[in-house]
């Protein structure tokens, strides 16, 4: 049990994909616009995560070395299409807002990573643990830059405006907004020691 | 096929819509190979290639097999089994026919499969121009036109980071700044450079 909290914790904090490992920037920047994308985003990923190292781990023993990696994009490429259908279907806003990072998750390093750093090697247990802490510490690390970008640009939360001024750094909800904040935010969690260089 | 459509493809792809510094495709490798200028080079030459190679294959499979057989929601699983394919082959092609292109390109090859922007500019095409009722031939042409200035704005914005990049490994920055979080504050700067090109009406 011990075992299992700490494989789960890992993920959010030393690990944490995005400001710890550095990877699947290209969603964490270009979806972080609104705290509502930046959720369902995380909620997307974490999906693929549990459920990929799920089946990658259960048949570890099954799959030959050589051509595991695309044995790897299939399974992964299999729940991204299911989960992509689910959010066309019930979500269409959110689906419309995504776009084409819904089936980019599809080549999201983590997912890749965690595939193939842990659920290749590791017991179906711990693996699950090990997706769910990583996707939520994924979701985290994008709901915090979401909340920032959000804040500053347009004046709101999550959709709910809080501030009645219409001048609000526009500039933080474009592309160069994203980057400086990541930036800056890597910074800082080293600062404070949160994740390692 | 008019040349005023295929010049405006260009110059949005380059410029006002540049995949790494306004939609974010490609960041991973954009981070990762930037230290060096000549590694940046190979690494952007590889890019276009397979981006304008893969681009030409996604087409022709979405087109020819997947409309016809009504499966095209199953293109992501598709697209990325043809992409890995294609990367894995031109790289058996290229260490037993030119070992030299091989040393230069070689390390990147397996990493470009992961690379969002070669998927990215596939599902690109596919949504603008595959529309059903859209005559085929043209749409391939546009997809192949779209990757390859789509793979050249890739390369300017590695080749400018790589440039600045090397300078900066001389520049004395606070120790948590160095390294990626100072690579980010010049990728937003530049970003906002090109942001200037988003005026442009076509």
């Amino acid at each position: 049990m011990k075992n299992l909290i700490k494989e789960f914790s890992k993920g959010i904090t030393v690990l944490n994909p995005t400001f710890g490992l550095i990877l699947g920037l290209c969603p964490t920047l270009a979806v972080s616009t609104s705290l509502f994308n930046a959720l369902g985003m995380g909620v997307a990923a974490t999906f693929v995560l549990v459920f990929s190292n799920l089946i990658i781990s259960a048949l570890r023993n099954f799959i030959p070395g050589r051509i595991r990696l695309p044995a790897y994009i299939v399974i992964i490429a299999t729940f991204v299409t299911m989960c992509e259908l689910a959010i066309k279907a019930y979500l269409p806003a959110l689906g419309q807002s995504l776009g084409i990072f819904i089936p980019l998750i599809v080549v999201n390093c983590i997912i890749m990573a965690r595939a193939e750093a842990f659920a290749s090697r590791n017991p179906v247990l711990p693996s699950i643990f090990d997706g769910l802490g990583m996707g939520i510490g994924f979701t985290l690390g994008i709901s915090i830059i979401a909340f920032i970008r959000e804040l500053l640009g347009s004046g709101s939360i999550a959709g709910f405006g809080l501030l009645k001024s219409n001048e609000f750094i526009l500039v933080m909800i474009l592309a160069p907004g994203a980057l400086l904040t990541m930036g800056l935010l890597i910074a800082l969690s080293r600062l404070l020691g949160i994740t390692k260089k | 096929m008019e040349i005023s459509k295929i010049i405006s493809i260009a110059i949005s792809m380059v410029f006002i819509n540049n995949f790494i510094l306004s939609k974010f495709l490609g960041l991973c490798s954009f981070l990762g190979v930037s230290r060096q200028t000549k590694a940046a080079f190979s690494m952007g030459i590889a890019v276009v290639f397979v981006m304008v190679f893969s681009a030409l294959l996604t087409s022709l499979v979405y087109a020819f097999i997947l409309v016809p057989l009504n499966i095209a929601y199953l293109r992501t699983i598709f697209f990325i089994l043809i992409i890995a394919a294609f990367v894995q082959f031109i790289e058996m092609a290229i260490r037993k026919h030119s070992p030299l292109l091989y040393k230069a390109l070689g390390i990147y090859l397996p990493l470009i499969t992961t690379n969002c922007a070669v998927l990215g500019v596939a599902i690109l095409n596919i949504n603008e121009f595959f529309a059903p009722g859209a005559p085929v031939i043209t749409g391939i042409f546009y997809s192949i036109i779209q990757a390859f200035f789509a793979g050249i704005g890739f390369c300017v914005a590695l080749l400018l980071m790589s440039g600045i990049r090397e300078r900066l490994e001389f520049t004395d920055t606070p120790s948590s700044m160095k390294g990626i979080p100072v690579a980010f504050i010049v990728a937003s700067i530049m970003s906002l450079a090109f942001m200037g090109f988003s005026g442009f009406k076509l």
